[in-house]
């Protein structure tokens, strides 16, 4: 019964942690984006447009729920739920952390006995294969979404990307199977705990520095491009090419389902940059090590977050912004005070946000790459995109592939 | 629970398995196939198969399927007309005494050349992990594979000869 009460507890906070990133992610990427392009982004809802995605919401919600008429009904309601599950599935099988401790307390005369558990909703085996195999899943909502919408540019929108997802399918398997054999691992918890450790002392033992040096870099370069090929991201965005195809897939979309699959896209964003974090960036292992310091970073950042909001609301170039940017502030103050007491004071909260905010430093970095080539490149042309999986993508993963494995067998 | 979660997926997968037949558009056809694969997958991993049910998903699900989908799509194959059924009005009113006998058959044979005590215990194989379908696969079963490889490998050129255009 234990166990159940602790997984239930832990996939509503995590899915609540997600869905609100995910929300914030799109926030970060259209200030990203306005940076990029010498603009400034959203600006009018809160500081900086902090509760911009929190207007957005109420917007998708409260609009019209339109079903055009000549679309096949059913394929047409479903395709939204899939591309959202099939989204959502794998994030249960990525570990954010090491263990989790938490010695016995009482609350109200109830003792809860200590809890031993791990940073993830369930440790499988097999996590690697079973996130390429749900996310091989997710192309059916985006292709149903184009075909049962009845229209031209939404049939070929879900064509291609059914075709493009097909493609990339295979370099992806074939770079991610290169850090596997490495490791001689399936399982993500065995994979990131293999990554632990220094070389010389002070470069981190991550898959991308460690075995045969530029092989497993040429994986970790591979894998990104078919990961931005795979969910559908500039500069591979084929399906949804707004000039050529009106929005591909979700032209006929609207409200909540058009936002449903957003969702699906930034939620596949963060499961592809959680593993490349977890496969190749050496999961929650620090930076550098602990001796030089490392854990004084998280609360060094957060204070210099919050001293940088007090400059700015000691000038506000809003009225509101007096208020608003000291609790910005005084919230970053806090944060840097608990990863303080958690080095000094507690060290079972400090053994445990730790790796989680190593963790989510790197996903955030990966999430950033995305957004700035988002903000840099060009989309490829459709011929060009397939002929550059098959012709130069393919061929590279497997001689790759190969050079691991003769290493792996020599030594 | 194991009992339970068996009979929900097996559920899936009859139900699915059923609609594929009587649906008459091939999409929802293609799309109760993906219910069946799932359902299954979700039964070799009640069994203690997992590789093989991450490899039903992946392979099956998720890749063949997608496949089946896009031609289905590319073609823009509509609904099937039914047929008159002509001479064969004698199969509407035979035909289910012939299923039930047929099935009544299958589960008599099952009944008496399996021994019941055969019967599988979930979470008893432990023999389905990577580790070991990899192992048996490169030692005791490597001629099959690698004869399978082949055969694959001349299917696919196969393909290709025939689907090729001459360019002249």
């Amino acid at each position: 019964m234990n166990f159940f009460i602790l997984s239930i507890i832990k996939a509503a906070v995590v899915a609540f942690i997600l869905l609100t990133a995910l929300a914030y992610l799109q926030w970060l990427e259209r200030k990203v984006l306005a940076h990029i392009q010498l603009r400034v982004g959203p600006r009018r809802v809160g500081p900086h447009g902090l509760l911009q995605p929190l207007a957005d919401v109420v917007k998708l919600i409260t609009k019209e729920d339109m079903i055009p008429s000549h679309v096949n009904k059913i394929f047409y309601l479903l395709a939204p739920f899939i591309a959202v599950m099939f989204a959502l599935i794998p994030i249960a099988v990525i570990p954010f952390g090491g263990d989790l401790n938490i010695p016995a307390f009482t609350v109200g005369g109830v003792t809860i006995g200590p809890i031993h558990s791990t940073m993830e909703l369930t440790d499988l085996n097999i996590g690697v294969l079973f996130i390429l195999g749900i996310s091989g899943l997710g192309v059916y909502g985006v292709a149903l979404a184009g075909w049962a919408s009845n229209n031209k540019y939404s049939l070929l929108g879900g064509l291609r990307s059914s075709a493009q997802m097909i493609s990339y399918e295979l370099p992806m398997a074939l770079a991610i199977a290169t850090p596997l054999l490495a490791l001689n691992s399936l399982s993500f918890r065995t994979i990131v705990n293999a990554q632990s450790g220094y070389i010389w002392g002070f470069i981190p033992r991550w898959t991308i520095f460690q075995g045969p040096f530029p092989f497993m870099f040429i994986a970790f370069i591979l894998f990104m491009i078919a990961a931005f090929a795979e969910t559908n991201r500039v500069p591979f965005d084929l399906p949804e090419a707004e000039n050529e195809l009106v929005a591909g897939f979700h032209t006929e979309y609207g409200s909540m389902k058009f936002a449903a699959f957003f969702m699906a896209e930034y939620c596949n964003m963060v499961t592809v940059s959680c593993v490349a974090t977890l496969l190749f960036l050496g999961g929650w292992h620090p930076l550098f090590p602990e001796a030089y310091g490392s854990n004084f970073i998280p609360p060094l950042i957060f204070v210099g977050a919050g001293l940088i909001s007090f400059m700015h609301a000691a000038s506000p170039s809003r009225p509101l912004d007096r208020f608003t940017l000291p609790v910005v502030g005084l919230v970053s103050f806090g944060l840097a005070a608990i990863f303080m007491a958690g080095i000094f004071l507690v060290p079972t909260v400090g053994a445990a946000l730790m790796p989680l905010f190593w963790f989510c430093a790197k996903v955030i970095a990966v999430l950033f790459v995305y957004i700035w080539v988002r903000g840099t490149l060009p989309r490829f042309r459709y011929d060009q995109l397939m002929s550059f999986a098959w012709t130069f993508l393919f061929p590279v993963a497997i001689v790759n592939l190969f050079f691991v494995a003769l290493w792996v067998a020599l030594t | 629970m194991d009992a339970l979660l068996f009979m929900i997926f097996a559920a899936i997968a009859v139900v699915c398995g059923v609609n594929l037949i009587l649906q008459t558009h091939p999409i929802s056809s293609a799309l109760s196939l993906i219910g069946v694969m799932g359902a299954l997958a979700a039964l070799y991993l009640l069994l203690g198969g997992e590789f093989i049910a991450a490899a039903q998903l992946v392979v099956y699900a998720g890749a063949i399927m997608v496949l089946f989908v896009f031609v289905i799509m590319l073609l823009n194959a509509g609904t099937e007309h039914k047929t008159p059924m002509g001479k064969g009005t004698w199969a509407k009113y035979a035909g289910v005494p012939l299923l039930v006998a047929f099935l009544g058959l299958v589960a008599y044979l099952v009944q008496s050349i399996v021994p019941a005590t055969d019967n599988v215990v979930f979470g008893e194989f432990r023999k389905g992990t990577a580790l070991e379908i990899g192992r048996a696969l490169f030692t005791t079963y490597l001629l099959p594979f690698e004869l399978t490889s082949v055969l694959i490998l001349i299917a696919i050129l196969g393909a290709i000869v025939l689907a090729r255009k001459e360019i002249d």
